[in-house]
């Protein structure tokens, strides 16, 4: 079954917490992961193949670069997800 | 008439029987590089793991290294030069087409007349390198083979791209395959993926500096024509090293018919602290197994960064004559090679 926006966020919350140490707590749709939780350029690849095992969902490389946000994670993987 | 040919007569296996290496004198510590790019030693070190590279200078030529690692590999096997009967060098930084570097370095090293050729795998090529010298072992063709992985990747480096110029160092690494009793050498799982041919890649060909196409050359600030450099897709080549290459490391330790309890030491191509990083936890190697981390003092060596580092961690002592070790070197093409080897 397809995971609900609130899944998502808490599993993106979980993933981000494993590879860069930021608490649960502060990852919120509004963040950006560079400049608010210390997700840097080659975390970011580690933070989207968790994501894309989590919520089986394929997520090129061309469009990373458009995640700047949590809330921009959520809504492709709400998007994409089978 | 079709004759009967006689069948060659190799030895029952082949391994490595010595290794040496080559550091350019001169160290280079990110301040320098700072000199060139808007960054900072710590993003530097956060991004890649590497405080200082070593620079080769004018009469450190690709040649001239790989004679030294060679001489090191030589002795370190207790064989003479005389014995060499193949020369293979594996480099994507000689900048003579032909005649090829190997034969140059045989000369030099006193081998005779030994076959000499080039191959072009970038970071994949002393893997490369090393299957095909397995193979002339085994098959019959050499009794002992010097590889060389050798660089002088300063010479491709956009000083001013901040994404590639602290990223790269200068060196060689040497080894001597040679017959034996018990197989030192697994199969080799190996590849290439040239869809991802654009991934690494040096910005322009040489042909276009031919008077004409002048046009095509890419410039500086002040309108002069830029050296051609290698430029890469940072976060594809991360995924492709860590999640994909894991893959292959894995094959390679089932080919081998051991797991990673059984391995003393992982030598991965020495492309990036965090892609090394990365692969040991994707991996799930044991504690007791010691990685490979010379990226942090030699820097992003390609052909020459796993006999540079397999040197390191036997002159140190982190590994010993007869540990179990997996390599793997990747990189431009993308091209991968990865086998489970015994130490010297």
């Amino acid at each position: 079954m397809a995971a609900t926006q609130e899944e998502i966020v808490a599993g993106l919350a979980e993933i981000v917490n494993e590879i860069a140490g930021i608490p649960v707590e502060d990852v919120q749709l509004d963040k950006s992961f560079t400049d608010d939780l210390d997700v840097d350029s080659l975390s970011m690849v580690e933070v989207v193949v968790a994501a894309e095992e989590r919520f089986d969902v394929k997520i090129p490389d061309d469009d990373v670069k458009n995640l700047k946000t949590v809330g921009d994670a959520t809504s492709y993987i709400l998007k994409h997800q089978s | 008439m079709t004759s009967k040919i006689k069948p060659p007569k190799g030895a029952p296996y082949a391994r490595i029987m010595g290794v040496g290496g080559y550091r350019p004198v001169q160290v280079v510590p990110n301040e320098e590089i700072l000199k060139h790019i808007d960054s900072s030693d710590e993003w530097i070190r956060s991004r890649s793991g590497i405080a200082t590279r070593h620079w080769a200078g004018p009469d450190e030529t690709v040649a001239a290294m790989s004679v030294e690692a060679a001489g090191k590999a030589i002795a370190d096997a207790g064989i003479t030069a005389e014995q060499i009967d193949a020369v293979i060098i594996s480099t994507v930084s000689h900048f003579m087409q032909t005649p090829s570097v190997a034969t140059e370095i045989a000369h030099a090293l006193g081998a005779g007349k030994p076959a000499a050729f080039d191959i072009s795998a970038a970071c994949a090529g002393f893997g490369y390198g090393l299957t095909l010298a397995k193979g002339l072992v085994v098959e019959g063709s050499a009794s002992h083979v010097l590889v060389v992985g050798v660089e002088r990747l300063s010479d491709l480096t956009d000083m001013t791209d901040r994404a590639t110029a602290f990223l790269f160092g200068d060196g060689a690494g040497a080894v001597i395959v040679g017959p034996a009793e018990e197989p030192g050498i697994g199969p080799t799982i190996w590849g290439s993926e040239g869809d991802k041919n654009t991934t690494i890649k040096q910005t322009v060909g040489w042909d276009k500096f031919r008077v004409g196409d002048l046009g095509l050359l890419p410039l500086d600030e002040d309108g002069g024509i830029k050296f051609p450099a290698i430029t890469q897709e940072g976060q594809t080549v991360f995924r492709w090293a860590v999640y994909e290459m894991a893959k292959v490391a894995q094959q390679a330790l089932d080919a081998a018919g051991i797991t990673a309890d059984d391995l003393d030491v992982f030598i991965p191509h020495q492309a990036n602290m965090r892609i090394i990083d990365s692969m040991v936890k994707t991996l799930k190697l044991p504690e007791h197994v010691e990685v490979a981390r010379d990226i942090e003092t030699t820097g992003n060596t390609s052909a020459a960064s796993i006999p540079l580092a397999m040197e390191r961690m036997l002159a140190t002592g982190q590994a010993k004559s007869g540990d179990t070790a997996l390599v793997i070197g990747f990189g431009a093409g993308l091209v991968y090679a990865a086998t489970v080897v015994t130490l010297p």
